[in-house]
């Protein structure tokens, strides 16, 4: 079943309202650290929509990028030509993202827990691993010492898991005491945007909150679709829907070829 | 007058490159440098310890081909398409020998080069807290701060490989590179390392050079060979020459999803060529031409003449 068929009277597709409901959390971010994949386009369109301002920050070396088109991956000549700085990897890891310059970065998971702890290192036992996933790059160092961490990624039983099989990216401890005296600039995530629904962070216990779903998501659906019995906001609310506008913008000059939200 | 290092691949890799080494190609998605990789196959090195960042898809080659014992890195996937089934395959099921490995984040790997260019027992970085990294790794350690507000760090330890295999856009004859774009760790890996292949788009006089130090990456003074090999990051990309082929990083994946797929095009492509001249005419001017940028000059400064 193909992403588009699973709700055609709705108009757009689940990766797409993933992509709208987080390039609008990009409101008022100067810096944004940008991942391969999804985060890629979800910052490409919040810099042509909330935030035409965003300085788009690449591990690769790049602050600053203005991109042509899409890039292909986070190292992409197309990042460089027009970029406002290219640095060596040492100088951005280092004065830009150890230092605090960076005001938010994007994520993605294989597995995450209830705190938003993240695993993207192996599937088992890291001596005997069922999957070998492709590790850390710079996500540790990333969730560590950007100011916002917001994960983006697709969730099922498989990714949303009570137990994590490999912590590479540390989230919430559970004790807010101890995330506030950690001394990072970050200290878990701060929020999780699925193709079901969008999450934030419970002050009281760092622990993953439903917020809202998309439309035509019941949280019955959500429930499901995870591996621990979610907390839910009170004032639990829809999505909004990609406007006519992003999903142009998406389509059109961002993604014509379908590659990250087909 | 400089020393003149001008080398074939042939000859550099044959004469710097030995079996048992620890060997990085370094480079960012940018500047890797498949043309040497593709050579060190050829002349059947073995137990070789890979270091990279990220792996990509031309260690996959080297791993698939037999010359590895180890990988170091940070990121083992092909970046914007998914797996490296070759070395999946040597981790996950020992197929067709186990692998070792030994894996940081990228500002681990990062700050290994520069402790090793810069001859430093360790570099200190604010990562890895409270990450399961540290326990799988036991050269990531916490420390505190010999001065007076005790913060912990992790440190890492030097990275100081026997060989390093640097990409640059253009090289005079005794291995001073200039590279624009994505910069990677191209300096860092080429202080740090032994010894130094620097291999170019193209060989330039000295003149060329001199017109635009702050474009230097990387003097002569730590390089023992310059190699003029035009195209050899192919399917990476040199900016301002030719552009990633992503085709490629796409057809990769299905080609090193079975051994046998993997073989024959290691058989067709490196095996079946006895150097990177072969493979450039296999694949066609239309190809190359089909990767060439539009030009989009820098502009030039004046750096003044003091006389």
């Amino acid at each position: 079943m193909s992403d588009a068929a699973t709700a055609p009277e709705l108009g757009y597709s689940k990766s797409e309202i993933m992509i709208a409901a987080s390039a609008r959390q990009l409101v008022s971010v100067t810096n944004c650290f940008v991942g391969v994949g999804l985060p890629n386009i979800v910052c490409n369109l919040a810099q042509r929509t909330v935030s035409p301002d965003l300085q788009l920050v690449y591990e690769s070396g790049v602050f600053g990028a203005r991109p042509e088109r899409l890039p292909l991956s986070i190292g992409d000549p197309t990042l460089a030509t027009g970029a406002t700085a290219i640095t060596s990897m040492f100088e951005l890891f280092a004065y830009y993202l150890q230092a605090g310059l960076i005001d938010a970065a994007f994520l993605g998971a294989a597995q995450i827990d209830r705190f938003g702890n993240i695993n993207t290192t192996v599937i088992g036992a890291y001596a005997n691993p069922k999957v070998r996933l492709p590790g850390s790059g710079g996500a540790c160092e990333i969730a560590i010492n950007a100011r916002q961490v917001m994960v983006i990624m697709r969730q099922g039983t498989r990714s949303f898991v009570d137990r994590i099989d490999f912590r590479t990216s540390p989230g919430h401890s559970g004790d807010p005491a101890h995330d506030a005296a950690r001394g990072w600039w970050g200290s878990g995530p701060t929020s999780v945007v699925t193709d079901l629904g969008t999450y934030a962070f419970d002050d009281a216990t760092g622990e993953m909150t439903l917020r809202t779903v998309h439309p035509g998501v019941s949280v019955e659906q959500v429930r499901e679709s995870m591996g621990w019995e979610p907390r839910v906001a009170e004032d639990l609310g829809e999505t909004a829907a990609p406007s006519d506008e992003e999903l142009r913008l998406i389509r059109e000059e961002l993604d014509p070829l379908g590659v990250y939200t087909k | 007058m400089a020393a003149d290092k001008v080398a074939t691949m042939h000859d550099a890799v044959a004469t710097l490159v030995r079996d048992g080494d620890s060997v990085s190609i370094e480079g960012f998605t940018h500047l890797i440098c498949f043309a040497a990789g593709h050579e060190i196959i050829r002349q059947g090195r073995r137990d070789l310890t890979l270091c990279r960042l990220t792996p990509d898809v031309i260690y996959d080659q080297m791993v698939a081909a037999g010359v590895a014992r180890k990988l170091v890195f940070s990121w083992v996937g092909n970046p914007g398409v998914g797996s490296l089934h070759a070395i999946r395959r040597r981790i996950e099921h020992e197929d067709p020998a186990p692998l070792e490995i030994e894996e940081y984040s990228h500002f681990g790997m990062v700050c290994r080069y520069v402790a090793g260019a810069a001859n430093l027992p360790f570099f200190p970085i604010r990562s890895y807290y409270e990450s399961d990294i540290p326990s799988v790794n036991q050269n990531i350690r916490p420390m505190r701060s010999p001065f007076d507000d005790g913060t912990e760090v992790y440190v890492v330890p030097p990275l100081q490989p026997d060989v390093a295999i640097v990409h640059a856009q253009r090289a005079d004859a005794s291995g001073d590179a200039q590279i624009w774009g994505l910069l990677g760790c191209q300096k860092e890996a080429a202080f740090a390392a032994k010894r130094v292949i620097v291999v170019c788009e193209e060989l330039v006089e000295e003149s060329v050079i001199r017109r635009d130090p702050n474009r230097t990456a990387i003097p002569g003074v730590v390089v023992d060979a310059v190699v003029e090999e035009p195209f050899a990051c192919h399917p990476s990309f040199a900016q301002g020459y030719y552009d990633r082929d992503n085709a490629f990083y796409l057809k990769w994946d299905e080609i090193a999803r079975e051994s046998d797929t993997l073989q024959a095009w290691l058989d067709e492509w490196v095996l079946g060529t006895s150097n990177h001249g072969e493979y450039v005419e296999m694949m066609g001017a239309a190809h190359w031409d089909g990767l060439r940028p539009e030009p989009a000059l820098s502009g030039e400064v004046d750096y003044g003449r003091y006389a």
